[in-house]
């Protein structure tokens, strides 16, 4: 058995809050740097130009990227070999809290869903799976929220066609319109029960944009892709070619009866890291 | 706000002066505010309201990072505030056939600005004061003095809209 420390996860997740806030990922700087060259529209490309300042900005000035530093979200895949000394969960909320605190972060969660409260840092959302070896992997989401309301989830039945798929996501996209931030990033999770396809969803935020899956899931993801940019959103819904960098789709078996699809959108600011104890 | 009248959707602007962050919280106790007849923590005559939940000011900032919310979570509320005398808000995104009215109706401007930008746009604000609703946290009323501050008009005084153009 290997030991870690709770201390030690409290101190990674710090170090994560801070990254992923901060430091725009290069897959999505990247794209989005495709996008402001692919562009000819001016205004769009305005809007583009800012975007990119904005995360040159972000990072110089240790500021977050966006105000809407989320509800964080935080994946952990424990090694069955490793021995955790300590409270796993009170480490990696402790580790939000005091990162977010640490960094002048937004305090925007709220105590209770009804009721609402006083905004905090914390508790974030933690889901984990216990996998194989003596290591763990944490990767911190910050999800904003105005992204996050146009997520959507759909039972269909197991006879609907492959066409009537396509029309519910770009539809979620659509009804996003101009409100969430585009250009987007669609995550799509397809199967499992009504649950894990929206864990699927929100867990293919994380692929890397550029990653291609050689499945026949790969031409869902560029018919998609393709239908979604000749919407005219565009960025901030202004028009452009660009209304979404990517889309990603992470599947899994389900049953006979049927076929559950979740949308989860993400804006342009998509922030996440991650880090291999 | 002057010359209001003469912008029109879709022309880019810079604004200087004086703005108000407001979002949910503070949108629903105002409209209670004006319901219950009661005092508003500022004069929203002439007034410039921006939809904004800063992040904590780092020491020795003027504030955190500040871009726009999405405006239409709003829409219930800014009717009433219109009918007040507010003159402007800053958001993003689109907004109800009832707010574009409401705006047409009482001569005020919706403006959207750089969205997901919120460090970018801290550059443009001189000073911040937290002056209401302090318990709401990042939802508290700031008054900001803001310099050359980016706008895009999205609905002008005539209710023409920028989401309608395209």
């Amino acid at each position: 058995m290997r030991e870690i420390k709770a201390s030690q996860i409290t101190k990674a997740v710090m170090e994560l809050v801070r990254r992923a806030n901060f430091i725009l990922r290069n897959d999505v700087r990247f794209a989005l740097g495709s996008a402001y060259r692919l562009e000819k529209n001016k205004r769009a490309k305005t809007i583009l130009k800012a975007i990119l300042d904005n995360a040159v900005y972000a990072k110089q000035n240790s500021l977050a990227i966006c105000q809407d530093t989320g509800m964080p979200v935080v994946f952990t895949e424990v090694g069955q070999d490793v021995k955790i000394s300590g409270d796993l969960k009170a480490a990696i909320n402790k580790g939000i809290k005091d990162g977010y605190r640490k960094y002048s972060l937004r305090s925007s969660i709220v105590g209770d869903p009804l009721l609402r409260g006083i905004p905090k840092f914390s508790p974030c959302i933690i889901h984990t799976d216990i996998v194989r070896g003596n290591r763990i992997k944490l990767i911190v989401l910050p999800k904003g929220f105005g992204c996050e309301n146009k997520s959507r989830l759909m039972m269909f039945k197991p006879t609907a066609t492959i066409k009537e798929v396509k029309k519910f996501i770009i539809e979620a996209v659509k009804s996003a319109g101009a409100d969430a931030c585009p250009p987007y990033v669609v995550g799509v999770g397809i199967g499992g029960s009504a649950d894990y396809a929206s864990i699927l969803g929100k867990k293919a935020l994380l692929e890397k944009l550029s990653t291609k899956h050689y499945t026949p899931y790969a031409k869902l993801e560029s018919d998609l892709l393709k239908e979604i940019n000749n919407l005219n959103i565009g960025p901030m819904g202004l028009g452009g070619k660009v209304t979404a960098l990517a889309v990603k789709i992470q599947k899994y078996p389900t049953h006979i009866a049927g076929l559950p699809v979740s949308v989860n959108i993400s804006c342009h600011a998509l922030r996440s890291a991650q880090i291999i104890l | 706000m002057r010359n209001l009248n003469s912008l029109k959707a879709g022309q880019q602007i810079i604004f200087s002066g004086t703005i108000y962050t407001a979002r949910d919280q503070a949108h629903k106790r105002m409209a209670e505010a004006i319901k219950a007849k009661k005092r508003l923590p500022f004069e929203l005559e002439g007034a410039i309201i921006y939809y904004c939940g800063p992040t904590k000011t780092p020491k020795g900032g003027i504030i955190g990072s500040c871009g726009p919310t999405t405006s239409a979570r709003m829409d219930e509320f800014t009717p009433a505030l219109l009918a007040q005398g507010l003159s402007a808000m800053i958001g993003k995104g689109a907004r109800s056939k009832k707010v574009k009215d409401a705006i047409k109706k009482y001569q005020g401007v919706y403006f959207v600005t750089y969205a997901g930008c919120g460090a970018l746009l801290s550059k443009y604000i001189k000073h911040a004061e937290t002056i209401a609703y302090r318990d709401l946290g990042p939802e508290a009323i700031v008054k900001l003095e803001v310099k050359d501050f980016p706008l895009i008009v999205a609905i002008d005084t005539h209710g023409r809209s920028i989401y309608d153009a395209h």
